[in-house]
């Protein structure tokens, strides 16, 4: 069993792109559970909105990949208020009835084959990202994102983190934007507005009472963290292809696995979330198989890899029973127990 | 306001009514009018009042029998319900298809039967959530920390002056949700007067409070007042109504059955009979002749 190889494969998750966006996203989810009491169960549909702008902008209507960024975010704030006008008016459970919902149905209107010159259907959209990448297309030619690359060609840093350039920039990029998006979520939920909103977590009718637009409210930190959610995708999209076979439910419910994990109303939790769960994910995924291939375990390696998904749900379930405000979160503000 | 200070009697205001007293009386200054107010639940009508003024700068006691329809009539005039049918203003502007929000923006507050502190928030920022047009709330400018900085000192102090005076200065950065149901209410009272209301309604501010703390929160009803604000209370705590409020609206299944000052108005057989009973003033071991002693003990 090659035991350094595994510990290496996993300790390369920590700085993943694919980390980054679920620690964005999982921010995303922060604003909206941890700290507005909102039960968003679609976080897969901002995603996806996030990811498929951008490839669609870039594919379709031929906008440089910064300008496709904003179509992604774009989308991902109409999503927000679609859903939030009819449903933020409504008990809580019905925004999470709505959301896993509409998220479905975004993955299937992109799954769909009557768009397929647009969606790329089953098959996705690739290219989008110019040559240099993984996946290359003429389509984008220069001027993609990773032509945007500043760093010469060649391999940095040190193991596990030796990579090439182009990985080192997904890196940077990721890490700017989560810098930036703990920053902003860490002012806004320390001010007044954070105030309010964590008013509503508690009871909107007090909140109503004292003169504050509640349902103006739910809307701002609906968007706020449909936005995150968007920027969770794009991340997604800056490293590799796009598939509407990513955005299933069950990424939503990664993503509140990772949040609970560190805590759903703190703002360092979904980032120590998420690399604790994809470290735990990538370790698992490489140590079951190898324990199958040594014979200690009575599966093959390919289904081996998927106990870890078992685990997963077990996790979440034992989080929330016996840890519900998370690593991160003050015992005393728990977002379940009243 | 500590408790050595002797009670003393409370200045009644008099002559709020204008003409022979009935329910519905027009009254010299309205703060709020609600005219013909009627909601249905189903088969079931809540609320229908007539017509009912109330009385500025003083304190009205609204009583009645448990479903009498004294909260829902609450909600309606604050925006929480809408009625059928019916108009109601406030300070001369109907409230009419106003949401609950914009009426406590005008300076109409209300207090839940239900207590509402907000339990995981600190009893401080339940207190500076009260406060009214803050530049911190708004999306963008909450990011910004010198934007808000210097109204959030203030409103901090504001709210500490508060919270001193209803003895919550010590809990303020506890949790709410650790405080005693008395004390949340005593919160939720303070949190209203963030607002710098000018009509404060309370639905039961008394119910589940100590002796000592209602004798405290009666002065504070009190001294609200004094500050220039009207008060209008739901309580079934006669010794108090009679001790502090100024005018009394009695209801009954819906409607507005007497009005009048709190001695007259108790005097009224239709209120004994619909809600006081004649034994207001007896002890109830005399009524029903057969408790000596509390059954304690023996019970399981």
């Amino acid at each position: 069993m090659d035991v350094l190889g595994i510990l290496s494969s996993t300790a390369s998750f920590i700085l993943d792109p694919t980390t980054m966006a679920y620690a964005l996203a999982g921010l995303g989810l922060a604003v909206h559970f941890g700290f507005a009491g909102l039960l968003n169960m679609g976080m897969a549909g901002f995603m996806a909105l996030g990811a498929y702008g951008y490839a669609i902008g870039i594919l379709t209507f031929g906008l440089p990949w910064y300008l496709a960024a904003f179509v992604g975010i774009g989308a991902s704030i109409v999503f927000a208020l679609i859903l939030g006008i009819p449903t933020l008016r409504l008990r809580g459970d019905y925004l999470a009835i709505v959301t896993i919902a509409a998220a479905e149905i975004i993955r299937l209107f992109l799954l769909t084959s009557a768009f397929v010159d647009v969606t790329g259907s089953a098959d996705g959209l690739s290219g989008f990202n110019g040559p240099g990448g993984t996946v290359t297309n003429p389509i984008a030619g220069a001027g993609g994102f990773n032509d945007s690359n500043p760093i010469p060609d060649g391999e940095y840093g040190f193991p596990p983190f030796l990579d090439d350039e182009r990985t080192w920039y997904l890196r940077i990029v990721g890490g700017i934007i989560l810098a930036v998006g703990v920053y902003f979520v860490w002012r806004l939920v320390n001010s007044p507005w954070g105030r309010v909103i964590k008013g509503i977590r508690e009871d909107e009718e007090a909140v109503r009472s004292l003169g504050k637009n509640v349902f103006a409210y739910k809307m701002q930190a609906l968007i706020i963290g449909g936005v995150f959610g968007a920027l969770g995708g794009l991340m997604l999209a800056f490293s590799t292809n796009v598939n509407s076979g990513v955005y299933v439910t069950s990424l939503t419910f990664f993503l509140w696995t990772a949040l609970l994990l560190g805590g759903a109303a703190t703002v360092f939790g979904p980032l120590v979330g998420s690399a604790i769960f994809w470290v735990l994910q990538a370790f698992l995924g490489l140590l079951f198989p190898a324990l199958a291939k040594a014979g200690l375990l009575p599966f093959d390696s390919i289904q081996a890899a998927q106990i870890r998904f078992i685990l997963i749900g077990v996790a979440l379930v034992l989080l929330v029973v016996f840890r519900p405000q998370g690593i991160f979160g003050n015992k005393k503000e728990l977002t379940f127990v009243k | 306001m500590s408790s050595s200070d002797k009670p003393t009697t409370p200045v009644k205001s008099t002559g709020l009514h204008v003409g022979e007293i009935k329910p519905g009386v027009a009254k010299k200054d309205p703060i709020l009018i609600a005219d013909g107010v009627r909601r249905q639940f189903g088969g079931l009508t809540a609320v229908d009042v007539a017509h009912v003024e109330i009385p500025r700068n003083a304190i009205t006691a609204l009583i009645g029998p448990n479903g009498a329809g004294k909260t829902t009539f609450f909600n309606l005039l604050t925006g929480f319900d809408i009625p059928n049918e019916g108009t109601w203003s406030f300070n001369g502007k109907s409230l009419a298809g106003v949401p609950a929000f914009k009426v406590a923006r005008m300076g109409l507050i209300r207090t839940f039967q239900l207590t509402k502190a907000l339990g995981l928030l600190t009893v401080m920022d339940n207190m500076k959530l009260g406060s009214t047009q803050q530049t911190g709330e708004k999306l963008w400018a909450s990011v910004f920390h010198f934007l808000w900085k210097k109204k959030d000192v203030e409103i901090e102090t504001q709210a500490l002056d508060l919270l001193t005076r209803f003895k919550l200065d010590a809990k303020k950065d506890d949790y709410a949700a650790s405080l005693s149901g008395g004390q949340r209410k005593l919160l939720e009272m303070a949190r209203a007067l963030m607002t710098k209301p000018e009509l404060v309604m309370l639905d039961e501010p008394m119910a589940g409070v100590n002796p000592a703390l209602t004798q405290s929160l009666l002065d504070h009803i009190l001294n609200l007042k004094k500050e220039g604000m009207t008060v209008l209370f739901v309580e079934h705590d006669m010794h108090m109504v009679r001790h502090i409020a100024d005018w009394v609206i009695v209801m009954a299944e819906g409607k507005v059955v007497a009005e009048g000052d709190p001695y007259e108005v108790m005097k009224n057989p239709a209120v004994i009979d619909a809600y006081l009973g004649s034994h207001q003033d007896v002890d109830l071991g005399t009524v029903t002749g057969r408790i000596t002693l509390p059954k304690q003990g023996k019970e399981k």
